[in-house]
């Protein structure tokens, strides 16, 4: 057999990027010299070497953010230093649609073509952008710089958005939105001629133009009798005395008086379902945690926001970021755990630069740490940013995301409750939920209670874009109907009739207009077929192409399915083909033939599927049918 | 010092006559549920696939092999249990005290029949045994997704960036069709013929072999299992112990030989016997099943249920068989 030479070795700036993240190595378990160089034994060393593979996402972040690209030595020598196998790495690696290992420009504009960007003209910015400078994925301006097309940014209310990244010893992630092509092709020009890219924008807007500012995705905002979104564009979100002066830190004293059984109490009597999209009781999820015997039990806020549609935790991450902090400590403190792991995807900079240094002040403050608020008692936050995975939303698949490994989801039961992050009891929520919680527990959970329906408690954020004047995040009292929210948005844009509204973004239902007395809480839609989800309502007016809007969203979920299970893995495939010969009008065999291959399809997808994104991914396409809004053509059926 | 205690110090402690065996192991409680209606009694711990193969239901399985974990991956054991939203994997669900458990209702039957024709649309499944049987059995029809993709050049499919991919014009179903892979002289991947069960994954690494060689890699349909940046297998960590052949439930991963024959027109599986054997290379004395067609060695796997191997073989039990067709029956020869 041939003789195999070592790998070429990861160059310095490779090293460095690994280095940062990891320090120094201490031995060489960790890819350092041997420790004791006088003839001592390595026998020990192994475990913790390996007990840092939860940082092998940090460290590809790092890579990928200082050189633009993970080639095979600087995986390698990530490797090395937290004793991983290489193919291992690789095959996360190759998971996340952000990272690359192949070479790639350091400037990147990803721009979005999901629905409600294409709703915006986001197909025309790509075909701009082809014309100016070549298509998607190929280096341009000297090779310093491309573009890509990526699911939705989660900034939909100025849609359409981009989201650059630039790769280099001072590594830059900004998102933009709205966008033109020419606009973006400025940027790309101004970054490649060595320009850095705005300035770290982690900075607030001046206090007199804040208000302005944030009211472009919370129209609401500043409007009294607002109890989620009170504090937005009201406080400097840098400001912790800003969020004190506004009520803020009430709930966690309270919950340090009151003790661990009955902030639970509170938040159970709340009757708080979670916002997520599964709607499972937070009280009973946490008194769950709190109960497992052992030690240690872990938190995590799942801020991994990619719901096409969805935009609202982006919102409450950028503009009262504090609320999170205050909210996962007291969640910390309830169920019995010291450490907490905030999970926002890479798509969201400015959440991830702001939740940061509010971590950083909140525990300068004595607000987090090992003695909160002199009571003695513990509690850290972590964040850890997503990489480009839609499934990472999915809190099984976070925890294998935070341990270092491919997000695909587990299989359940266990439930997180009994067995989550690192295999111990996890209490998992969504921003949005955690956000009532220090209210709930400063006044008690009989206010909250008091509000909204008998079967969905409280105020809810909904995310309204599409064709309406005023898209954004709304509050407003669960009992609303989908004709409110649209009304609160601005109606349908201008002279324009209502087509369709998409209800709970790609996972979601399609309705059609005979909905808009649908009231928008969880048993209205459930008894309905439809479903709130995250919250999303996605507005269509009679211009949309319906069909090219199904098979975007088809187009998503075969992106973004895991592959681990049969049904998703290939039922998105064959839905997305179906959905293809629908536009094509070349149908295999007779409409009915197809309709029934899309409804088999459905059902092994919703009934066999490992987790939630296999589980629906055929929702909104199928209910398209349902309603009416689309269908196979008769007259195919002849040319058949 | 007393007396009562000096002799501790001066007496050796008396031996034990008898060595001590393990601490008895409980026996597990047992656990009732329904099967089809009838009443089942198991071990608490069992997984809905051992209670029904216990009562000799038939479940119909790909991912699973006796001796590595569960991945629940591919999704054809599926059933119904009363009360899920969903149906449940049998291969890892533990049997829980009251379960109502469906094994051939029609929702499990269309999930199965779906899983199936997923497969063989997509994949090539003319070298898995006992799959043509499953496609017969559950009526699946993989045509109705319309006629297979031509097949990707070499390595294109690797290649796909997560989160990308060119849309199909709906006129043909996608298929991971490519061409084989042979970089060594021990063994071959055929990935045309991968479902993507993890097996090989799980036998190169904690469940096995501990070289972790190979992962998967990619995302959605362009999954694929893979070495680090796709390199060739002789500059992999593969140690070339052929676990992975061994519990590939498709033919992927296959013998060079056999691979060699099959192409040739020569493999005969019917004329093959098939014999038992202790492996002579080292003291651990592992069971060799050697397959052997008109006097010559094709095949070295080992029995699953065999206490040393568990089915797991190193490279010199599985492959270490050539010098056996070389130079006869005698140590003369060339000498």
């Amino acid at each position: 057999m041939d003789l195999v030479t070592l790998a070429p070795r990861a160059t310095p700036d490779e090293r460095t990027a690994v280095d940062v993240v990891l320090g120094a190595p201490a031995g060489r378990w960790d890819g350092g010299e041997r420790a004791d160089p006088e003839g001592g034994h390595t026998s020990s060393g192994g475990h913790a070497a390996r007990e840092r593979r939860h940082l092998l996402l940090p460290v590809l972040h790092a890579i990928q953010a200082r050189v633009g690209w993970i080639s095979r030595p600087a995986l390698e020598y990530a490797c090395r230093r937290l004793s991983i196998p290489p193919a291992d790495a690789y095959g996360v690696a190759r998971f996340y649609g952000l990272f690359s290992t192949t070479p790639r420009p350091p400037i990147v504009a990803h721009v979005c073509d999901d629905v409600v960007c294409r709703l915006a003209g986001a197909e025309d910015v790509c075909a701009d952008l082809e014309r100016a400078v070549g298509p998607a994925g190929e280096p341009a301006l000297g090779g310093e710089a491309t573009w890509l097309r990526s699911p939705c940014l989660g900034r939909c209310e100025r849609a359409p958005a981009a989201l650059f990244t630039v790769a280099g010893t001072l590594p830059e992630t900004i998102a933009a939105a709205p966008v033109d092509a020419a606009g973006i092709v400025r940027r790309l020009e101004r970054t490649a001629a060595g320009r850095r890219l705005v300035p770290a924008r982690i900075d607030p807007d001046p206090d007199e133009e804040r208000l302005a500012n944030v009211r472009r995705s919370v129209p609401q905002a500043g409007r009294p009798g607002l109890r989620i979104l009170h504090r937005v564009g009201i406080i400097n979100p840098l400001s912790l005395d800003d969020y004190v002066a506004a009520g803020g830190y009430r709930g966690l004293r309270r919950a340090i008086e009151v003790g661990r059984e009955a902030v639970i109490a509170e938040v159970t009597a709340s009757g708080l379902l979670g916002r997520g999209g599964a709607a499972f009781p937070t009280g009973r999820k946490w008194a769950a945690v709190a109960a497992q015997p052992g030690q240690p039990h872990y938190t995590v806020c799942n801020a991994d926001e990619s719901e096409p549609g969805t935009f609202k935790d982006r919102v409450l991450m950028e503009e009262d970021p504090y609320a999170i902090v205050e909210a996962m400590t007291i969640e910390g403190l309830a169920t019995g755990s010291s450490r907490g792991f905030l999970y926002i995807r890479a798509e969201y900079p400015l959440s991830a630069a702001r939740m940061a240094h509010a971590l950083a002040i909140a525990r300068e403050a004595g607000y987090l740490g090992t003695d909160i608020l002199g009571s003695g008692q513990m509690f850290e936050i972590e964040i850890r940013r997503g990489a480009g995975a839609y499934v990472c939303g999915e809190e099984t698949a976070l925890f294998n995301s935070i341990e270092g490994k491919r997000g695909e989801p587990r299989n359940k039961p266990p439930f997180p409750v009994e067995s989550g992050l690192f295999g111990r009891p996890t209490a998992v929520n969504n921003i949005e939920t955690l956000v009532n919680i220090p209210g709930i527990v400063a006044d008690g959970g009989a206010a909250f209670a008091a509000l909204g329906t008998e079967g969905s408690r409280g105020p809810k954020l909904f995310c309204i874009s599409g064709a309406v004047p005023h898209p954004g995040v709304y509050e407003v009292e669960f009992g609303a109907s989908l004709g409110d929210l649209i009304t609160l948005a601005g109606g349908v844009s201008g002279g324009h009739e209502l087509r369709a509204v998409l209800l709970g973004g790609a996972s979601g239902v399609f309705v059609g207009p005979e909905a808009l007395d649908l009231q928008l809480t969880f048993e209205a839609t459930r008894a309905a077929g439809a479903t709130i989800g995250s919250g999303v309502v996605m507005v269509f007016d009679d211009r949309v192409d319906i069909v090219a809007t199904l098979r975007r969203v088809a187009a998503f979920f075969r992106d973004e399915s895991c592959g681990q299970c049969v049904p998703c893995r290939v039922g998105t495939v064959r839905q997305e083909e179906l959905l293809a010969r629908l536009a094509n009008g070349r149908p295999n065999g007779s409409a009915d033939d197809e309709l029934a291959l899309l409804a088999d399809l459905g059902q092994a997808m919703r009934d066999a599927s490992i987790c939630g994104l296999g589980q629906t991914a055929s929702s909104a396409i199928e209910s398209a049918f349902r309603a009416g809004l689309v269908a196979f053509p008769r007259q195919a059926e002849a040319r058949a | 010092m007393s007396s009562e205690i000096a002799h501790i110090f001066s007496e050796p402690p008396a031996r034990s006559t008898r060595i001590p065996g393990p601490p008895p192991v409980p026996a597990p409680a047992e656990v009732e549920l329904t099967i089809d209606g009838s009443l089942v009694s198991v071990p608490a711990g069992s997984t809905i696939l051992d209670a029904c193969r216990a009562r000799s239901i038939e479940i119909p399985t790909l991912c699973f092999l006796e001796n590595l974990t569960p991945v629940n991956a591919c999704r054809v054991c599926v059933v119904e249990v009363a009360g899920a939203r969903t149906l449940v994997p049998a291969c890892s669900r533990r049997v829980e005290s009251g379960m109502d458990v469906q094994t051939a209702s029609e929702r499990v039957r269309h999930s199965r029949r779906l899983v199936l024709e997923l497969l063989a649309s997509s994949v090539d499944l003319s070298t898995a045994p006992g799959v043509a049987e499953m496609l017969d059995a559950y009526g699946a029809d993989p045509a109705r997704f319309g006629p297979a993709a031509p097949p990707a050049p070499a390595g294109e499919r690797d290649a796909h960036q997560p989160g990308h991919h060119h849309a199909s014009d709906g006129a043909s179903a996608a298929t991971v069709a490519q061409p084989v892979t042979v970089d060594n002289d021990l063994y071959i991947r055929d990935y045309a013929k991968c479902i993507l069960c993890y097996k090989c994954v799980e036998a190169c690494g904690v469940d096995a072999q501990n070289t972790f060689a190979i992962a998967v890699a990619g995302r959605g349909f362009d999954a694929h299992i893979s070495t680090e940046y796709a390199t060739p297998l002789p500059a992999s960590a593969c140690v070339y112990c052929g676990n992975c052949i061994g519990v590939c439930p498709t033919g992927a991963l296959m013998f060079r030989s056999e691979h060699e024959m099959r192409a040739a027109g020569t493999w005969d599986e019917a004329a093959q016997a098939r014999t038992d054997t202790i492996c002579p290379y080292c003291g651990v004395g592992c069971t060799l099943t050697l397959h052997v067609q008109e006097g010559t060695i094709v095949k070295v796997t080992s029995p699953l249920d065999a206490s040393i191997t568990e089915g797991h073989l190193c490279v010199k039990g599985r492959f270490g068989f050539t010098f056996m067709g070389r130079g006869g029956t005698t140590a003369g020869d060339g000498a």
